[in-house]
């Protein structure tokens, strides 16, 4: 039997207390647990940080089938896991696309061999991700991976009838359609966000209401199939608007955000440098402003990484000809720290519920998002919250290195991860 | 003046003057029997185009032969999307080869941004047209085609463009042109309007310094100068106008338009010229299009560019005026 002892930790920024493990499980809650439960653990002086369920990332890219020069499924749960990630969410646009039972059956067995994080692929919405023809469904509802959550991310399912369609569909077994909000002849040729300095840079723009127009779709689709929907990495302002509108109307959606879109606007273009490229793009203060409002009062439900690792020669390149993406694993807390705890926008108790307890419940990951308390699964994160250092890729797990913070100082530190009472982060190092 | 020439808005009221007061020095030497300077001798410069483009390969060639340097052409036709063909490896092997100089011209934007700023290369590099971003030279050779003409190239020295009202007119949206001239013709004082249908002005225009109107005839008896932007035929089936002959009508320049111009003002185009499009070939012939005159300006213009950016061992031309330069260049 394995014990550990979490000590003085502030569960959720709360009071301190002592967590322990046993084995898989949290055991004991509780201020100076002498208890003799306790007596053998292994003990983690834990003075002065936050203790967190484990994250959850709703929006990953493992790449894994296809594109493993950039990450695979063990180097991004490597990644995960060194981000305080518990349960990650992969992305179907791999090689071949995860359209069929056989594709998320594998990225969910290599998840659970390599068992750094628990991985729930994200099956196609369509064959392909070409928008034409539902992908089956059912079948990859069925399989032991056991999908749950369906996307074309990456591209929108842009025609109205199919998503329709798939709205209703994943109906029958609980399922939720991921939407990439972007409508695609609004888009053809858009190389960032349209406006003030798209303008100017002459590049081609990315207008709000590409991404505004199909959520305003999608929600009243929604509502007139009694289906929900998820919006993925939501970037804008009137976006916000429309969602805000949804849920007071009573329709079932969810939306979640990026780290990136919490702090980056724009501006940052003005380089040209390609790892600030990304889909859907920086957009203005104003964006950021209103993102973090409702990221704060639950508009947005959730923050979600869109981890998009992409090799270096794939960024080291003009801009036009440079790939969409940057990762986000390994930072994703730190942002989220700096632009909304840093900012009183949300209290650790709200981090947990906006990056663990809901995107668990969005995506309905089994014993992930659970509440500290005994009996529950350890499924656990910990964090140095005092921390202040400059990002570094050259201490990523992940194979890719494009990240937008390079040199750049941000708040906090995952010291330990705990997947099922294991622990896959060891003060700061991976297990 | 910077190491680069990235973009028509990183230069200053003085830079700008200095460059078109150079580039007057060096248009006379364009009237010289022996039309050449050993001002680059020894150094080598590399035209490294990866769009198509005669017109400005040429003019930058004969500009950098005028001033004596060895000229490499480099043709990549195609971008770097294309693998093994990237802009960082070209790059990189011009500059083990010891160019001293890079004019690039590329059709992504920022291209030369990132070349100068990656630390992929040590060399200048002058960009020569990227994307619908910048065209800095074209911008110059503009200005100093309406320095001469408007003020005089004796009486323009030392000069810039304060209260000149120029039109430019046409495709603003996918005009590296219309970009770089609203920048430089606001740092040297004059007015700018931009006059295009609303589709093929950009969202965002309104920080330019400048004013946009969609209505041609209201702003043309107040030009100094009327600019007609190439139009290409393609936008018609991107629906950015109906036909070509509704463009034509409503923002093509003919004579009868010409005619309500004040006498003095001029009318210019970058080219090459879509006539029967954005101008008619009345116009385009007649003696108030500085359309030729702008080509032979653009030699002077990048001698000058290539002079003052490479600080040249030797004066640029021996006469007093050109002394006076040399210092202002520090």
């Amino acid at each position: 039997m394995s014990k550990i002892l979490i000590r003085g930790a502030k569960v959720l920024g709360g009071e301190a207390q002592d967590v322990l493990i046993t084995d898989e499980t949290i055991t004991a809650v509780g201020s100076d647990l002498t208890v003799s439960s306790a007596e053998g653990a292994q003990v983690i002086e834990a003075d002065g940080k936050i203790l967190l369920p484990g994250l959850v990332d709703l929006h990953t890219h493992l790449r894994e089938p296809g594109r493993e020069d950039s990450e695979t499924v063990l180097t991004g749960t490597r990644a995960a896991a060194s981000g305080g990630y518990t349960a990650v969410f992969a992305m179907a646009n791999t090689f071949p696309v995860a359209d069929t039972a056989g594709v998320v059956e594998q990225v969910y067995r290599l998840g659970q061999e390599h068992g750094y994080c628990d991985v729930q692929p994200i099956g196609a919405v369509t064959v392909g991700l070409e928008g034409k023809k539902l992908a089956e469904l059912g079948a990859m509802h069925e399989s032991a991976a056991g999908v749950t959550v369906f996307s074309d991310d990456g591209k929108c399912v842009d025609d109205a009838v199919i998503m329709r369609r798939a709205l209703e569909y994943v109906k029958a077994f609980g399922g939720v359609v991921a939407q990439h909000a972007q409508e695609p002849r609004l888009t053809e040729g858009a190389q960032m966000n349209e406006g003030v300095v798209s303008a100017e840079l002459g590049l081609g723009g990315w207008p709000a209401v590409a991404e505004e127009s199909i959520i305003a779709r999608d929600v009243l689709l929604a509502e007139h199939v009694g289906s929900r929907v998820h919006i993925c990495h939501l970037s804008t302002a009137g976006s916000v608007g429309i969602v805000r509108w949804a849920k007071s109307r009573g329709i079932d959606v969810t939306a979640e955000v990026t780290p990136h879109h919490l702090l980056l606007t724009d501006e940052m273009v003005r380089t040209y440098n390609p790892v600030y490229k990304v889909n859907p793009p920086l957009r203005t203060e104003r964006d950021v402003l209103a993102l973090r409002e409702a990221l704060a009062d639950g508009t947005i439900d959730i923050v979600a990484t869109d981890h998009a690792p992409h090799p270096h020669e794939d960024k080291d390149c003009e801009w036009a000809a440079a790939a969409m993406g940057m990762v986000g694993l390994e930072t994703a807390l730190s942002v989220v720290q700096q632009t909304m705890v840093e900012t009183g926008l949300l209290t650790w108790a709200d981090v947990a519920d906006r990056m663990s307890f809901k995107p668990a419940q969005i995506g309905q990951a089994k014993g992930h998002g659970r509440p500290i308390s005994v009996g529950e699964p350890a499924n656990l994160t910990l964090v140095d919250s005092a921390y202040r250092g400059e990002v570094d890729p050259a201490g990523f797990a992940s194979r890719s290195r494009n990240t937008p913070y390079e040199g750049r100082e941000l708040p906090g530190r995952i010291t330990h991860t705990f997947l099922r009472g294991r622990a896959t982060l060891v003060d700061g190092k991976l297990a | 003046m910077k190491r680069h020439l990235i973009s028509a808005a990183d230069l200053t009221r003085d830079d700008a003057v200095l460059i078109l007061d150079t580039a007057e020095e060096m248009a006379r030497v364009a009237d010289r029997p022996i039309k050449k300077l050993p001002a680059l001798r020894g150094r080598t410069v590399c035209n490294l185009f990866f769009e198509d483009s005669t017109r400005t390969r040429i003019s930058f060639e004969a500009a950098e032969k005028r001033l004596s340097a060895d000229v490499i052409n480099f043709a990549a036709k195609g971008s770097s999307v294309s693998k093994g063909e990237s802009l960082k490896d070209t790059a990189q092997t011009l500059e083990a080869m010891g160019v001293d100089a890079v004019v690039i011209r590329h059709s992504a934007s920022g291209a030369p941004y990132r070349l100068a700023n990656s630390g992929w290369i040590d060399a200048p590099v002058i960009n020569a047209g990227d994307g619908t971003h910048q065209h800095p030279t074209q911008a110059l050779l503009d200005a100093f085609t309406m320095r001469r003409r408007l003020i005089g190239p004796d009486a323009g020295i030392g000069q810039d463009l304060s209260g000149k009202r120029i039109t430019l007119v046409g495709d603003v949206l996918h005009s590296r042109v219309a970009r770089s001239n609203v920048d430089l013709l606001h740092t040297l004082g004059a007015e700018v309007t931009l006059v295009a249908p609303p589709t093929l002005v950009p969202v965002g225009v309104e920080t330019w310094p400048c004013e946009v109107s969609y209505d041609l005839d209201g702003v043309l008896s107040k030009s100094d100068a009327v600019m007609m932007l190439r139009v290409q035929r393609e936008r018609m089936n991107a629906a950015f106008f109906p036909t070509e002959r509704e463009y034509s009508r409503r923002y093509g320049l003919d004579g009868e338009r010409m005619a309500r111009m004040p006498e003095h003002a001029l009318v210019m185009h970058p080219g090459p010229m879509v006539r029967g499009m954005e101008i008619t070939a009345e116009v385009a012939d007649s003696d108030r299009c500085t359309a030729v005159e702008q080509v032979a300006n653009g030699v002077s213009i990048r001698m000058a560019v290539l002079y003052l950016l490479l600080g040249g061992n030797e004066p640029a031309v021996t006469n007093p005026r050109t002394e006076n330069a040399r210092t202002e260049e520090k």
